[in-house]
């Protein structure tokens, strides 16, 4: 549903100017939830301004639905619903004429009272439908931009930032909605909070200066963490440095992290080879010993361990 | 095009949720009727005509047009909405001519509604009805000059203030092209050419043509031509400007 092949951006003169969006190619199809990952003016908001039609690309090419965001803007224009960073809206228009408006705009004739309705219900902002935009919380300014994206039932959604500066039942509401209207769209959403690419996100890509450096399912990017397959263990009735060197024997452990003792407990993190799972024997060898196991816990990786690693080593 | 409607009504109806609409409405009554009573002496002058108040038309055009053109693209950029609106399936000359319009409108209105002036001096005397709907379309004509110089420099800046200002002087330079501070800047190097050509830009010269109620049809050309050119240009920088 969206395509973008090679798409860079430059701001300013070819020499001197600014290389923000750098050959970025990638699809998204119908059912993804794609999360677009990345430091502060990595390129990502740029990159939705292209898609959306609002910046014109340097080079390369984007194309929604089919058709190419240069050439036909008003097709794809049609086919988008769009959440501008910080949910932009008239602020002496209220809710219910913003809406009113889009939807004139989009020429939605009959259907505009029952979609408005709809959406109202959807993201609940019955009650302050008659108020002037600016006297709204953030929370509500935000719902005013989600129902304008959704008022028209797009195929594709892109949603920059969505949940920023949401308090945290405002983020659980709205991830809910994306998760809701999944499957039946295609939907990239920017976002700096990695546990929510880990709750709606059926994909995520990394970039950083204008690239795209990582690709790949929640799961598989934190299996790029280092400690992904990690064990922890809290025993009694060992000691300390015996324990460290037992775990290092295990064939498949790189490295013991954390080792501490207090009040007879001890503590450590057993960090797995790549691809290896060390569960069966640090449960094993705990048996063996005859310590007494408190806890044991397998790591699945970190995503904000990972996203650093990779945007800081290159 | 596409667009350029709903964009046109939502821009005439935002004058009027806040109060600027009635600021700017009696502001203008009042001062067109401080002008035309006060300082044209309208009823001294012992004539059935609308002179004193076409007479100063210009000068209080100046300075409240660009009150009305500053907000125009300066405050879509400042509130990010600019993005919303150009994401919208609108075209950009849709959007620029449906802000345009609606300004226009506005304007119009407000013109409108001097009125009462018209049906004091018909009242008091029989002026000549065909000068007087001459110097209207000629005052609409100004404005929309005004408006779209307005709506240009608007579109370069995301500062109201400073749209004001530079609208300001650029319309100063246009309504005095045909005088000499202006024409004393172009003598002595200019080419004659260009000298004739600057003072045929002048706005007052063409309104008191139009004054005396011959509305040709170079000048409507020349107004609706100037608006042309002006909105174009403003389509141009909300382009450029777009990245910042």
């Amino acid at each position: 549903m969206i395509e973008l092949n090679s798409l860079t951006k430059r701001f300013g003169s070819p020499s001197t100017g600014i290389l923000a969006v750098d050959g970025v190619t990638l699809k998204v199809d119908k059912g993804e939830v794609l999360g677009f990952l990345g430091p502060n003016g990595a390129g990502k908001s740029t990159t939705m301004k292209m898609v959306t039609g609002f910046l014109t690309p340097t080079s390369g090419s984007a194309s929604v639905c089919g058709h190419d965001v240069v050439k036909d803007p008003i097709a794809v224009k049609e086919r988008i619903g769009y959440l501008p960073e910080g949910a932009p809206a008239y602020p002496d228009m209220t809710p219910e004429s913003f809406l009113s408006f889009c939807a004139q705009v989009r020429k939605m004739g009959d259907t505009t009272e029952s979609r408005i309705a709809h959406v109202v219900e959807r993201v609940q902002l019955s009650g302050v439908l008659r108020q002037p935009i600016e006297t709204l919380s953030k929370g509500f300014k935000r719902r005013v931009g989600l129902a304008q994206a959704i008022l028209h039932d797009p195929e594709v959604l892109i949603l920059d930032e969505p949940t920023d500066g949401l308090d945290p039942n405002q983020k659980h509401e709205v991830r809910a909605l994306i998760r809701e209207m999944a499957g039946k769209k295609a939907i990239v959403l920017s976002t700096h909070i990695l546990e929510e690419v880990e709750a709606v996100c059926t994909r995520a890509i990394i970039i950083a200066r204008g690239r795209v450096i990582a690709d790949g399912t929640p799961a598989q990017l934190a299996a790029r963490s280092r400690v992904h397959n990690a064990v922890t263990i809290a025993v009694r009735g060992a000691d300390k440095d015996q324990m460290v060197s037992e775990l290092k024997r295990i064939t498949g452990v790189r490295d013991v992290d954390h080792a501490r003792q207090d009040n007879g407990l001890c503590r450590a993190t057993a960090i797995a080879k790549h691809g290896h799972t060390i569960a069966g024997e640090v449960s094993a060898l705990v048996k063996a010993r005859g310590w007494g196991l408190e806890e044991l816990r397998v790591e699945h990786g970190r995503l904000d361990e990972v996203f650093r690693d990779i945007t800081q080593s290159k | 095009m596409q667009g350029w409607y709903p964009i046109f009504k939502r821009e005439l109806a935002g004058y009027f949720v806040t109060p600027v609409a009635y600021i700017f409405i009696v502001i203008f009554l009042l001062l067109a009727g401080v002008f035309t009573f006060q300082l044209g002496r309208l009823f001294e002058r012992g004539q059935a005509d609308l002179r004193p108040f076409f007479d100063f038309l210009p000068w209080l055009y100046l300075f409240l047009i660009p009150a009305v053109s500053m907000r125009l693209w300066a405050e879509e950029r400042r509130g990010g909405t600019i993005e919303l609106l150009l994401t919208l399936p609108v075209s950009q000359w849709g959007a620029v001519l449906g802000k345009f319009l609606a300004a226009w409108a506005f304007t119009g209105l407000a013109l409108l509604l001097t009125f009462p002036l018209w049906i004091t001096v018909n009242y008091l005397g029989d002026p000549d009805n065909g000068v007087i709907v001459g110097s209207y379309i000629g005052g609409l004509l100004m404005a929309g000059g005004f408006l779209a110089i307005g709506s240009c420099v608007s579109a370069a800046t995301k500062s109201q203030v400073i749209a004001f200002v530079i609208s300001l002087m650029i319309c100063l330079g246009f309504l005095l092209a045909g005088f000499s501070p202006v024409l004393d800047f172009f003598k002595g190097w200019a080419p004659s050419w260009l000298i004739e050509a600057v003072s045929s830009f002048s706005f007052l010269s063409r309104f008191d043509g139009m004054g005396k109620g011959v509305v040709a049809l170079r000048d409507l050309v020349f107004f609706g031509s100037l608006i042309g050119v002006f909105l174009y240009g403003a389509g141009i920088v909300i382009e450029m400007k777009k990245a910042e």
